[in-house]
């Protein structure tokens, strides 16, 4: 199954590379991860999109606590959650397609923020899935280029994680 | 205003201030500041050893046997590559140390300097936590908080890597004397409610087996675990991390359990009821196949302070995260209270099973045999040492048999790389103990192999006049491998003799010691008790043992732990 890890760990040169490390040390799978820093500077929030049984994913929070730089740590798989991936793609445009793509883009609320006489670049945030599915809608060879942030979360309502 | 000292002169008034008497280490560049403020002082004293693995180990052994924190110090580069196996050996087996290394001057980092490694990055997943000390501000605390992790909750090594600049730079010292992180706060009373539960289960267990392991010694609980399985007399087993945490001469005790662990141990841990484990991790050469473990219903308490040893490979029905000592005081206490006791007749039937299942006598070996038999070496080590020696060991068969035969009564006397398996350890770790308890009997229990992987610390031991007692079992082979390789591989005996042996007895004198080489079974004891005699010198016993002598009982890879092989 599909879990969304989201931790809060101290801000210190390193403890990126801690996680990371720990996760090949361990043969976990990270389907994807984003780090940056919190309101409060000396804290960073994580974002580790991975797959595993229950047992696996116990040991992966287990260990994930374990690291010493590591502050708190929520699956938000556990609760109600918002997710949200930006994805910047960059797609072959040429003649009767650059009407179609618009469309799309409009269905998928994302929006184009660089045009070229062949080609459209198109912001969109959503689900990972959304993502996915905008991209099945488009023919794969007319993809130039994607780059997508991995997903991030929040719990809903009043769930925050914080210190 | 305040004086300002040196990061040098602040990191040994730091291993002051932390009470640290005694230091293993290797000089080279990068660490030159801190060994001159070293030679100014006289309160931290400097073991210098032959090779940085053999300072991590002794600093190992030092700690193992006191529960103090063990110090080693070492240079960049080489030093630190050099002390990684040491690293690992204790971080397997949680043992609480300081690693200082040196490193290059901070403007040098990431340039491909001479001696440059990144030590933070080479040593990240086996240390319980590494910190590069960038600026001297940060270098009192830095040392505090090591000493704080490696000594506390699940305790391990941490590393503090230094740049040599850093050393020489100048700071006001200021030793906190209390800590508070706000993302590292082990967890030490047990949950109540939990608690409560286990008493229950305890109490109406009909086939109870306590299973204890690293965590009861390292935690001191030998003490309160003793207690509280008399209370109740249940059946205890220990791992081999575990052995002294319930006294081995008591009738109670049923022996180690696991790969080669005894009949009663193994077939009792398989057919309980009720499996009471304490600071142990459920490791694989203990339970064997986890599938097949899993066949037989059993309820399961796991006492441990580590969440992540819990439920790891075995689930079990009441974790309790908590420190071993705290955990047991509680249990205690309520058992006490509680007007409950266990059911007297199911606990008779219980024993009387576990006496048959000893009547399997698995341990015996043929006493008669005109051979020396290694198992006969450890049993008289054991009578003339009158069970009182602290006993550091290799790894091989020698291993097995020092952990079968020699039995310990007492917690922190039984000192061997039990998680990582590393040859090369007993030795040095033997040199740690010793300094440790400059007046106790410390005999290392080797094998000819093993033996050869530190062999550079005869001259450590010289130096400091080290009185250890090598017990070379000599079976001319990787004996453990050999046995493998004769029971899964065809009696293909691939690389595994050991040709080309030095003489040890003179390899030994040529290092100023006495080496003693012993043939035959009646000599033996002979030779350990003028071996012991000797009280200020380091005796080589080189034991010509049975080359073809098997660690039995045996549980084979994959397989569980009733599926043993006999002798
Ligand atoms: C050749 C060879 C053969 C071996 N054969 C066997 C064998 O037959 N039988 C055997 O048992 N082992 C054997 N081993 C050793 C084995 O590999 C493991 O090292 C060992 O079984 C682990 O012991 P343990 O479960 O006691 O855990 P340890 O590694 O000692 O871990 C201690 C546990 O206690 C916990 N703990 C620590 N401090 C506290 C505290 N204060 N409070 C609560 N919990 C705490 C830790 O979190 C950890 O889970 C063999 C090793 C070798 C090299
Ligand atoms: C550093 C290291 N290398 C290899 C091994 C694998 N190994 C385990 S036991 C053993 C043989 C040990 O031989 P010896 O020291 O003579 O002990 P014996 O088994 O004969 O008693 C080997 C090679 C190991 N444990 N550690
Ligand atoms: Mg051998």
């Amino acid at each position: 199954m599909r879990h969304i890890i989201s931790l809060l760990m101290e801000n210190e040169a390193g403890a990126l590379s801690r996680v990371a490390g720990l996760f090949s040390a361990r043969g976990y799978n990270i389907e994807s991860l984003s780090v940056a820093p919190t309101e409060d500077p000396t804290l960073s929030r994580m974002t580790l999109v991975t797959t595993g049984s229950d047992e696996v994913i116990e040991q992966v929070t287990k260990q994930l606590n374990k690291l010493i730089e590591v502050v708190k740590v929520i699956d938000l798989i556990d609760g109600n959650h918002i997710e949200r991936e930006l994805m910047l793609v960059k797609i072959k445009a040429i003649g009767a397609d650059r009407d179609e793509i618009k469309r799309l883009v409009d269905i998928f609320r994302g929006s184009i923020i660089d045009v070229t006489d062949r080609s459209y670049t198109i912001e969109l945030t959503g689900t990972s899935s959304k993502l996915d599915a905008f991209l099945e809608n488009i023919e794969s060879s007319a993809v130039l280029e994607t780059v997508r942030t991995g997903a991030s979360g929040i719990g809903r309502g009043d769930w925050v994680l914080r210190v | 205003m305040s004086v300002e000292l040196t990061g040098a002169e602040i990191t040994i008034r730091c291993l002051q201030e932390e009470g640290v008497e005694c230091i293993f280490g290797y000089p080279g560049g990068a660490v030159l500041f801190i060994y001159d403020e070293l030679f100014k002082q006289d309160k931290v004293r400097h073991i210098l050893v032959r090779h940085e693995q053999a300072a991590v180990h002794a600093a190992d052994g030092y700690a193992r046997s006191s529960n103090k924190v063990g110090v080693a110090l070492v240079t960049s580069g080489p030093g630190v590559t050099n002390a990684v196996t040491g690293i690992a050996t204790a971080y397997m087996d949680s043992i609480p140390l300081v690693i200082i290394s040196g490193q290059v001057p901070t403007n040098a980092i990431g340039l491909d300097a001479f001696q440059e490694v990144d030590t933070v990055g080479i040593t990240r997943p086996c240390v319980k936590h590494n910190f590069l000390v960038s600026d001297i501000s940060e270098l009192a605390v830095t040392m505090k908080k090591a000493f704080y992790i490696a000594s506390t909750g699940r305790p391990g090594p941490v590393l503090v890597d230094i740049p040599k600049d850093v050393t020489q730079q100048k700071a006001v010292f200021d030793y906190p004397d209390k800590l508070s992180m706000r993302s590292y706060n082990p967890v030490v009373k047990g949950n109540a409610k939990q608690i409560k539960k286990a008493v229950d289960l305890i109490l109406g267990a009909k086939r109870p087996v306590v299973y204890t392991g690293g965590g009861v010694i390292l935690s001191d609980a030998a003490k309160l675990l003793t207690d509280l399985t008399k209370m109740l007399n249940y059946p205890c087993t220990n791992t081999l991390m575990g052995l002294g945490g319930f006294p081995a001469t008591d009738k109670q005790f049923i022996g180690m359990l696991g790969m080669h662990g005894t009949y009663e141990a193994n077939m009792a841990m398989q057919y309980c009821d009720v499996l009471i484990a304490v600071g142990a991790r459920f490791d694989d050469r203990v339970i064997g196949n986890p599938k097949h473990f899993s066949n037989e219903n059993r309820k399961i308490i796991h006492i441990d302070i580590d969440p992540s040893s819990i439920s790891k490979r075995v689930k079990v029905d009441i974790p309790i995260v908590g420190n071993v000592p705290d955990v047991l005081k509680e249990l205690i206490r309520l058992l006490k209270d509680t007007e409950g006791e266990p059911d007297q007749n199911a606990l008779r039937e219980w024993w009387n099973q576990i006496d048959l299942w000893r009547a399997r006598d698995c341990l015996k070996y043929d006493r008669a045999s005109s051979i020396i038999k290694p198992q006969m070496v450890v049993e008289k080590l054991y009578e003339v040492t009158k069970g009182d020696a602290f006993i550091t060991s290799d790894v091989g068969q020698h291993q097995m048999w020092a952990a079968q035969f020699y039995k310990f009564d007492k917690p922190r006397r039984w000192i061997n790389s039990g998680g990582l398996g590393t040859m090369g350890f007993g030795m040095p770790a033997a040199m740690g103990v010793q300094l440790a308890n400059p007046r106790a009997k410390v005999a290392c229990v080797t094998g000819e192999a093993s033996i050869q992987m530190c062999i550079q610390e005869l001259s450590t031991c010289k130096q400091y006049k080290l009185p250890l007692k090598i017990v070379n079992l000599n079976n001319r082979y990787m004996g453990m491998v050999r046995q493998w390789q004769e029971f899964f591989h065809g009696n293909r005996y691939s690389e595994s003799y050991m040709d080309a042996l030095p003489d040890f007895i003179k390899l030994a004198e040529s290092y100023g010691h006495v080496g003693m080489k012993i043939e035959q079974p009646e000599d033996i004891e002979g030779a350990l008790k003028e071996a012991f005699k000797l009280k200020d010198r380091l005796v080589f016993l080189d034991f010509m043992t049975d080359q073809t002598e098997n660690v039995f009982p045996m549980v084979p890879g994959g397989k569980g732990l009733s599926e043993m092989i006999l002798v």
